[in-house]
């Protein structure tokens, strides 16, 4: 059995931010970091090779060259086998064309009865939590998403997915895709051993040209920016609002002014 | 004639799905339709609610006009009680294939954010998650910008057309972008649930609604999925999207969180509102995600807003920067926060919180 897992490598949005003069992100000035979400989804899949010797894991993931770091950092976490999916025509894809090459990639890859594909909820940097879906469509395969614990046993696969307010418990049929959250598990850190076998393991690279054939792409129009429904109409930066009024110090009596000022207008 | 995505013309009316739990309809549905309506006017169509579920409630349907809808369809199955990908999927692309609307609004709940991008998918158009503003008037998103961005609207070109442009924050929301979906239709947007305002509930607009029954074409076999229970949490949650007052906490409690939230939580006691935090805080597990403003947590709009130790993110502004009265305290005099706040304090939350919550009592006492 094979368990293929989804993984981006994405800027490190949560410190500092390059941004061009043209309005769009810098990521060449920016660290990269493997997408939360997506190592929560390598950790699920690790977790249950470990109790069914028998499971391969797989990880695929679109992206520049430089995307191999990544990939290697995950077969020294324990990944069997890794997959780029690189070149030019590929830059600029929406989720749709994003799932069409990734769908492309995983179907060569090959799913097979009772396997799994992983993703990520969604990655840090377009937020948009929908190549999962897109892709699990696009397969024609069952979905969970927001997957919070997963009970794997005999070939049954039970999830937890997480709502608002509580959470339900669905038993899903295999091969599907699931897509996982932060509250699933701890991803582990790369072994020793693990950092001396990961160029030793598999690892392979795949163009525009190897894909082609599939469904999902055929021809340059399908993927990448072409590829796009979605287009960016125009992209900003917020403007500074009129500042407010800053108040001198920051004490009791700092406080006791603000008060009062918050009660001369009926705020408080 | 087979049903063709590209084939713009063909596409009229502004839909909104209206999600129901438990056979009630979500707030976020009124929110959509309310919104959903401007877009039709300026669009000259008809604005239809779509709602799925068993039994469905007829006087749950008609309120749904008294929001703005003119037409509402009821595709009533009992295999869609509850939300399965499968079966919500199946059905509303059947539906959308048969009556072709040019824009399509989901809630970006945790079922809406499911089930859009499968629709999309499956329709093949483009879809845009967790926006914020929507437009399809270009002299109303020229007005929109040019109080939301830097950008010189009079002496840029704008095409003119009726497409929808979807804004919502990119780049883990360092950056705002409008998106269009030209080619493709129907246009399709997830919202955030609390970030468009619900309209007046109209009770003549109401018992106008036309109620249409869709002829519902599912079978079990359809679903691949066996929903064994949903379970309901049974801490309470916080309601931050109706709250009047929010007290929020980010990095800056760090160094200790439990009395930071302490300190939130006392503040927040004092002005009768309730907690929230930045996602840092939340990612951090310092507290849960239902406390979690910002892009990728709740949109408020509460009375009184207090910013402790939040520097003041795009993702989080995108979240609270309609507040109307905004109070933040961070030592960084420098921090974005700042700049759309109404008061400030450069200093220490550990400091600053208590002092204030102290200043509020006696204030409250003196008033009786």
């Amino acid at each position: 059995m094979k368990i293929i897992v989804c993984v981006k490598q994405v800027p490190d949005t949560s410190g500092v931010v390059a941004v061009k003069a043209d309005g769009t992100m810098d990521r060449a000035a920016m660290a990269t970091i493997s997408n939360p979400d997506d190592m929560n989804a390598l950790e699920a899949a690790l977790q249950i090779k470990e109790t069914n010797p028998d499971v391969k894991v797989c990880v695929v993931s679109m992206g520049p060259p430089p995307t191999e770091s990544m990939l290697r950092e995950c077969l020294a976490m324990g990944a069997d086998e890794a997959y780029l999916v690189s070149a030019r025509e590929f830059g600029g894809a929406d989720t749709w064309a994003t799932s069409n090459t990734l769908t492309a990639a995983i179907e060569k890859i090959g799913v097979d009865k009772g396997d799994i594909v992983m993703c990520g909820r969604q990655a840090i940097d377009g937020d948009t939590a929908q190549v999962g879906p897109q892709i699990a469509e696009k397969l024609g395969l069952p979905q969970v998403t927001y997957v919070t614990a997963i009970d794997y046993k005999d070939g049954e696969l039970t999830v937890r997915r997480e709502l608002e307010d509580g959470y339900m418990t669905i038993k899903v049929q295999t091969p599907c895709v699931l897509t996982c959250i932060k509250e699933l598990n701890t991803p582990r850190y790369m072994s020793v051993s693990g950092i001396m076998d990961c160029y030793a393991k598999p690892y392979t690279m795949w163009d525009f040209n190897a894909l082609i054939d599939s469904k999902w792409i055929g021809a340059v129009e399908n993927v990448g920016l072409k590829g796009s429904p979605t287009q960016v109409y125009k992209s900003f930066s917020p403007p500074v609002k009129g500042a407010g009024t800053m108040l001198e110090g920051a004490d009791k009596a700092t406080c006791e002014k603000l008060v009062s000022i918050l009660g001369e207008k009926h705020i408080i | 004639m087979a049903y063709n995505s590209k084939d713009t013309a063909a596409f009229k009316g502004v839909w909104v799905f209206c999600e129901q739990r438990d056979g009630v309809i979500l707030g976020t549905g009124y929110q959509l339709l309310s919104e959903g309506r401007k877009l039709a006017d300026d669009l000259g169509v008809e604005l239809c609610g779509v709602l799925l579920g068993s039994d469905v409630n007829e006087t749950y349907a008609k309120a749904l006009g008294g929001y703005g809808a003119d037409r509402v369809y009821i595709c009533d199955h009992p295999l869609l009680k509850d939300y399965t990908t499968d079966a919500y999927t199946k059905v509303l692309c059947d539906l959308v294939e048969e009556k072709k609307p040019e824009v399509f609004l989901i809630g970006a709940t945790n079922i809406g954010r499911d089930l859009g991008p499968r629709v999309a998918a499956r329709l093949h158009t483009g879809l845009t998650a967790d926006c914020t503003h929507l437009d399809v008037d270009v002299e109303k998103y020229k007005a929109f910008l040019k109080t939301t961005s830097t950008i010189d609207v009079d002496n840029t070109p704008f095409e003119d057309n009726k497409n929808l442009k979807m804004t919502r924050p990119a780049f883990g929301g360092h950056l705002m972008a409008t998106i269009v979906c030209p080619d493709y239709r129907p246009q399709m947007s997830t919202v955030r649930p609390g970030v468009m305002q619900t309209q007046a509930f109209d009770e003549a607009k109401s018992q106008q609604t036309v109620l249409e029954k869709v002829d519902v074409k599912l079978d079990a076999s359809d679903i691949h999925v066996d929903l064994i229970e949903i379970k309901k949490s049974a801490k309470k949650l916080v309601d931050l999207i109706g709250a009047d007052v929010v007290v929020a906490v980010g990095r800056g409690i760090s160094s200790n969180p439990t009395r930071g939230i302490e300190i939130a939580e006392e503040l927040a006691n004092v002005l009768g509102g309730v907690v929230g935090a930045s996602r840092a805080i939340v990612d951090a597990g310092f507290i849960s995600a239902d406390h979690q403003v910002g892009q990728t947590g709740k949109t408020v709009h509460p009375k009184i807003y207090v910013a402790l130790g939040i520097s003041g993110a795009i993702q989080h502004l995108a979240g609270m920067q309609d507040s109307e009265c905004i109070i933040s305290v961070n030592k960084n005099a420098a921090a974005p926060i700042f700049d759309v706040s109404t008061y400030g304090i450069t200093g220490d939350l550990f400091k600053v919180g208590p002092m204030l919550t102290e200043a509020i009592k006696a204030f409250k006492a003196s008033k009786g």
